[in-house]
C-alpha cells in the first residue's frame, strides 16, 4: 500500500486517513463507554438488591426482640384479707379484688427503701399495667395460694424491657432517657439478684391489642385475617375461575366481551383506595352491611383480587393444548363436560397459582379496609364474619402510629409475622409451578 | 345466626333432591339397567333436580333478607302512637326507632324507656320472630315445591344435560358479568357522590383553588371556618411525590433490566430476578413504616448537618421509598419488552461493528421505546394511587410547593383522612373524599387505558 520512498530529501507525504484508524481512535473511548454502561447496569441491580437487603435488615434488627419479653420476680403475699375478706372462696368476689393493690403492696415490701410517692410510682411501673390479671388468673386456677408467699413472674413494664433489651441508651444524661436513675438502680439490682428473666413471648401471638405495648399481641388481627382471606377466597375463586372460563372458551367475538377484556384488564391496574370508596358508597352505604366487619372487608378484597385470579386463570387456560379439547368433544363429550372434566383439571396448577398470588395481595392490603372501618381498636378476636374486626396490615399501621417505642419493636415483629406469610404463600405458587407445571 | 343455620338446611334439601332426582330418573327409565334409554346420565337429573329445590329457595332468602327489616321497621312505626311521633324530625325518629330495636334485643336505650317504647319494642319483637318463622316455612316450602316440580319432570325423553348446562352456562355469564359490574359500581357510587359535592362546591373552586381546609361546621352557631375546598396543592403534592418515586424507578429499574436482559450470565439473572421483585411483594404498609421510622429521621438528621431545613414528614422520604416499590414495576415491564425485540436487529448491529452497549442504546431502546413508556406510565399511574406510604410518611397539611424536603400532602392521604373517623354523609367534608376519589380513578384509568394501549399495539408489532 505506501509507496516507497524515492529519496530521504523529500518530506514523507502524510499517510493517508483510513477508515480503522477512524475506528482504532475513537476505540479506547468507545470501550471505556461500554465498560461504564455496563457498570451503570450492575450498579442498578446491585442497588436494587441492596434495597430488598436494607429493608429486611431493619425490619428484622428493629423487631427480632419482641419475640422475647422480659419477666420480673416478684415475692408475693397472697393476703385473704384483701382477695378473699369473707373468708368463703366466692369467685365473684375473688374476681374482682383488688389485685392492683396487691401487687404495689408485694413491690414496696420487696424495695422497702423506696419512699415517698414519685418514687412508688416508679417503682410500680416496673412492672406492666397487665400484672393484676396475671395474677387473677392465677389465683382462680389455684386458690390454694391463698395465704402463701410465691414467687411470681409478673410481665414487667415497657419501659423496662426496653432498658433489658438494650433499646434505652444507659449512657444519656438523665433528663432526655425515658427512665430515671433511681429505676436504672432498682433494675440493676434486680438483675445482680436475677430476678429479671427473658423468654419467649407467646402473649405476642395469643393477646388481642392494647394500649401497653408489652400487653400488645396479635391474636386478634390474626383471627379477622383469617376471617376475612378465606371469604375472599370463598368468594373471588369460583368467580374468578367461572369468568374466566366462560371468556376464554365460551364467549363470542363481539363488543360485550370485548368491553369486559379491555375492562378486567383497566380493574387491575386501578388503585386499591377507590376500591375502598365502592365498598363504603355501595356495601356500607347502600345495602347495609355491618361496617368493620370481614364481611364487607371480604367482599371488597374479592372484588380487588377479582382481575388477578381472571387474568392468571384465562392465561393458565389457554396454555391447555386444543387437541385435549378436540379428543373429548370427538368422543362425545358436551362443550361443558370437555371444560370441567378435561381442560379445567389440567389448567388447575395455573389457576391455583394464580390465586395464591392474589390471596398474597389481599393479605398485604390495607388502604381501601381503612375506608370501610377496619381500624377499630378491637382488643377481642373476632367470632364471625359480623364481628368488628381488624386485620395484621391494618394492626400494623396502627401501631406505628403509637408514639411508645415499644410498639415500633412490636410493630417490626408483625410486620415479620406478615412477611412470613408471604413468603410461605409465595412459595406454595412457586412449588405448585414447578411441581404441576407441564409443557405441551 | 339462623340464617346461616338455615342455608345449611337448603344445602342439604339439594343433596337430598339430588339423590331423589337421580332415582326417579333411574325409576322412570325401568331400573339401572335400561338407563341408556334416557336422555342424560342419571346424575344429571340429579342435579336438575337439586337446582329446583336450592336456586329459587336461596333467591327468596336474599330478597327476603333485603326486605325483612325495612318492612317490620315501618310497620312499628306505624304502629306507635300517632301523637308522640307526629312532631319529631326524620333523625329524632331513627332514634326513637334505634332505641326500641335496643329494647327488643335487651341492650340498654339511650334514654328512658317509656311504656310507649315498650309496647313498640314488644310488638318489634313479636313481628321479628313471626317473621323468622315466616321465613324458614316459605323457604322451605319452596324448596319442597321445586323438588316436587323436578318431580314431575323427570321422565326419560327430558334433555336434562341441556338444561342442567344452559344454567351453568348463564352463571359463568353472570360471573364475567361482575367485573364490568364492579366498574360500573365505582363509577356511579364516585359521580353520584361528586355530583352532591359539586352542587356545595363549584367545579372550577375544588379544581383550580389552592386553598385546602377541609372544616366544616357541624353545628349552625360554630364558629368554625367554612371549609376552603382547593385541591390544587393535593394535585401539585401527588405529582412531587410521584415525580421522585419515578426519579428513582425509572433509571434504577430501567437500567437494571437493560443489565439483566442484556449482560448478567443465566445464574445471576436466574437469582437476581426473582430477588428483586420480592420488591413488588412486600405489603405497602412495611414500606410506609420503613419511610416513616427509619428513611424519614435518617434524611431529616443528613439534611441538619448540610444546613437544610427538612420537615420531619418530607416529601422526599415517601418518594424514595415508593420509588424503592415500584422499581421492580418497572424493571419486569422493560425487561418483557426489551427480551421481545427481535435478535435479528442486534445481530445487525453487531455486525456492522457496533459495541453491545451501542447496540443497546442506538437499536434495543429505540425499538422497545414504546413498550417501556407504557410500562412508565403503568408505574406512574401505580405512583400516583399507592396511598399507605404516603399516609404513614407523608404529612397532612396543604402546602403548594415543589421542595422536596417540605411536607406535602396527596390526594390518597386526603380520602383516608377525610373518610376515617366520623362520617356523615350529607357534609361536603365527606363527599370532597369522592370527589377527590373521582379525580384520582379519572386520571389513573386514563393512564392505564393509554398505557395498555401502546403496549398492546407495541406486542403486536414484532408478533
Amino acid at each position: 500500500m505506501n509507496n516507497p520512498a524515492p529519496a530521504a530529501s523529500a518530506p514523507p507525504p502524510a499517510p493517508a486517513r483510513r477508515t480503522i484508524d477512524i475506528v482504532n481512535a475513537s476505540l479506547k473511548r468507545r470501550y471505556a463507554r461500554e465498560a461504564r454502561f455496563r457498570f451503570m447496569g450492575a450498579a442498578a441491580v446491585f442497588l436494587g438488591l441492596l434495597f430488598v437487603a436494607v429493608l429486611f435488615g431493619d425490619i428484622v434488627a428493629k423487631g427480632y426482640t419482641a419475640f422475647a419479653q422480659t419477666y420480673i420476680q416478684v415475692p408475693v403475699y397472697f393476703d385473704p384479707a384483701t382477695l378473699d375478706p369473707d373468708g368463703n372462696r366466692d369467685p365473684e368476689t375473688l374476681a374482682n379484688a383488688d389485685y392492683l393493690g396487691l401487687v404495689k403492696a408485694s413491690l414496696r415490701k420487696q424495695f422497702p427503701q423506696v419512699t415517698g410517692r414519685p418514687q412508688q410510682r416508679e417503682l410500680y411501673a416496673l412492672i406492666s399495667a397487665g400484672a393484676p390479671q396475671q395474677i387473677q388468673a392465677m389465683v382462680r386456677q389455684y386458690p390454694s395460694v391463698l395465704g402463701t408467699t410465691r414467687d411470681v413472674w409478673l410481665i414487667a413494664g415497657a419501659d423496662v424491657d426496653m432498658l433489658v433489651k438494650g433499646q434505652i441508651d444507659r449512657e444519656l444524661p438523665e433528663a432526655d432517657r425515658r427512665i430515671k436513675d433511681s429505676t436504672l438502680t432498682l433494675v440493676d439490682q434486680l438483675e445482680t439478684d436475677g430476678r429479671i428473666e427473658r423468654r419467649f413471648n407467646t402473649g405476642f401471638f395469643t393477646n388481642g391489642t392494647s394500649r401497653e405495648p408489652e400487653l400488645a399481641g396479635i391474636a386478634g388481627a390474626l383471627a379477622g385475617t383469617f376471617y376475612t382471606l378465606a371469604l375472599t377466597l370463598l368468594l373471588s375463586f369460583p368467580i374468578g375461575v367461572g369468568a374466566a372460563l366462560y371468556l376464554q372458551e365460551f364467549a363470542p367475538k363481539n363488543r360485550w366481551t370485548d368491553l369486559i377484556e379491555v375492562n378486567i384488564n383497566n380493574l387491575a391496574a386501578v388503585p386499591s383506595i377507590v376500591f375502598g370508596l365502592l365498598g363504603l358508597a355501595v356495601f356500607i352505604n347502600v345495602f347495609g352491611v355491618p361496617r368493620s366487619t370481614p364481611l364487607v372487608g371480604a367482599l371488597v378484597l374479592a372484588l380487588m383480587t377479582l382481575p388477578t385470579i381472571i387474568i392468571a386463570s384465562r392465561a393458565a387456560l389457554q396454555s391447555v393444548p386444543p387437541s385435549i379439547r378436540e379428543a373429548a368433544l370427538g368422543i362425545g363429550a358436551s362443550p361443558l363436560q370437555t371444560q370441567f372434566h378435561h381442560v379445567l383439571p389440567l389448567a388447575l396448577p395455573g389457576i391455583m397459582t394464580g390465586a395464591i398470588i392474589g390471596m398474597a395481595r389481599a393479605l398485604g392490603e390495607s388502604a381501601p379496609l381503612l375506608m370501610i372501618g377496619m381500624i377499630a381498636f378491637i382488643v377481642d378476636s373476632p367470632q364471625g364474619i359480623t364481628d368488628s374486626a381488624t386485620v395484621l396490615p391494618v394492626q400494623i399501621y396502627l401501631w406505628a402510629d403509637s408514639p411508645e417505642r415499644g410498639f415500633v419493636e412490636r410493630t417490626s415483629a408483625a410486620i415479620l409475622v406478615l412477611l412470613g406469610f408471604m413468603v410461605v404463600m409465595n412459595l406454595a405458587a412457586v412449588l405448585l409451578r414447578r411441581r404441576f407445571e407441564r409443557r405441551w | 345466626m339462623h340464617t346461616w343455620t338455615l342455608m345449611l338446611v337448603l344445602l342439604g334439601a339439594a343433596a337430598l333432591a339430588y339423590h331423589v332426582g337421580r332415582k326417579r330418573a333411574i325409576a322412570t327409565a325401568g331400573g339401572s339397567e335400561r338407563i341408556n334409554t334416557l336422555h342424560s346420565l342419571p346424575a344429571y337429573y340429579g342435579f336438575y333436580a337439586a337446582m329446583w329445590a336450592a336456586i329459587p329457595a336461596v333467591l327468596l332468602l336474599g330478597l327476603w333478607l333485603g326486605v325483612q327489616d325495612q318492612v317490620i321497621t315501618s310497620l312499628v312505626k306505624a304502629s306507635l302512637p300517632p301523637q308522640s311521633v307526629a312532631e319529631l324530625t326524620p333523625g329524632a325518629l331513627g332514634l326513637l326507632m334505634n332505641d326500641v330495636k335496643n329494647v327488643a334485643s335487651g341492650n340498654i336505650a339511650s334514654g328512658a324507656v317509656t311504656p310507649a317504647i315498650q309496647t313498640a319494642a314488644d310488638h318489634y319483637a313479636r313481628l321479628q320472630n313471626l317473621a323468622r318463622w315466616t321465613q324458614w316455612l316459605l323457604v322451605l316450602a319452596l324448596s319442597v315445591a321445586g323438588m316436587a316440580f323436578a318431580w314431575s319432570q323427570t321422565r326419560p325423553t327430558m334433555r336434562a344435560r341441556n338444561r342442567v348446562e344452559s344454567v351453568v352456562l348463564g352463571v359463568l355469564i353472570l360471573f364475567s358479568s361482575i367485573a364490568v359490574l364492579t366498574t360500573l359500581g365505582i363509577v356511579l357510587s364516585v359521580v353520584f357522590e361528586s355530583w352532591q359535592f359539586f352542587q356545595k362546591i363549584a367545579p372550577s373552586e375544588f379544581f383550580l383553588g389552592t386553598l385546602w381546609s377541609p372544616q366544616t361546621a357541624m353545628r349552625a352557631d360554630q364558629v368554625a371556618a367554612d371549609g376552603a375546598f382547593g385541591a390544587v396543592p393535593l394535585f401539585t403534592g401527588t405529582l412531587l411525590v410521584s415525580f421522585i418515586a419515578m426519579a428513582v424507578a425509572v433509571p434504577i429499574g430501567l437500567m437494571a433490566a437493560i443489565y439483566l436482559s442484556e449482560y448478567a450470565p443465566r445464574k445471576v439473572r436466574s437469582v437476581a430476578k426473582p430477588l428483586l421483585e420480592i420488591l413488588a411483594g412486600i405489603p405497602t404498609v412495611v414500606y410506609g413504616f420503613f419511610a416513616a421510622l427509619t428513611l424519614a429521621p435518617v434524611i431529616r438528621d443528613l439534611g441538619e448537618q448540610l444546613g437544610f431545613a427538612v420537615a420531619s414528614e418530607s416529601a422526599l422520604a415517601a418518594g424514595l421509598v415508593m420509588g424503592i416499590m415500584i422499581i421492580p414495576f418497572v424493571s419486569s415491564l422493560s425487561d418483557d419488552v426489551i427480551n421481545a425485540v427481535p435478535q435479528a436487529m442486534r445481530d445487525g448491529s453487531y455486525a456492522l461493528g457496533a459495541t453491545q452497549s451501542e447496540t443497546i442504546r442506538r437499536v434495543v431502546i429505540p425499538a422497545a421505546l414504546p413498550g417501556i413508556v407504557g410500562g412508565v406510565l403503568l408505574a406512574v399511574s401505580r405512583a400516583i394511587g399507592e396511598t399507605m406510604i404516603v399516609v404513614m410518611a407523608a404529612g397532612l397539611t396543604a402546602n403548594l410547593t415543589a421542595n422536596p424536603l417540605a411536607s406535602v400532602t396527596t390526594v390518597t392521604v386526603q380520602i383516608v383522612t377525610l373518610l376515617t373517623g366520623d362520617q356523615e354523609f350529607d357534609s361536603a367534608k365527606t363527599l370532597a373524599a369522592f370527589a377527590l376519589g373521582l379525580t384520582l380513578f379519572l386520571v389513573t384509568l386514563t393512564l392505564n387505558i393509554i398505557a395498555l394501549h401502546i403496549v398492546r399495539k407495541y406486542r403486536e408489532q414484532y408478533e
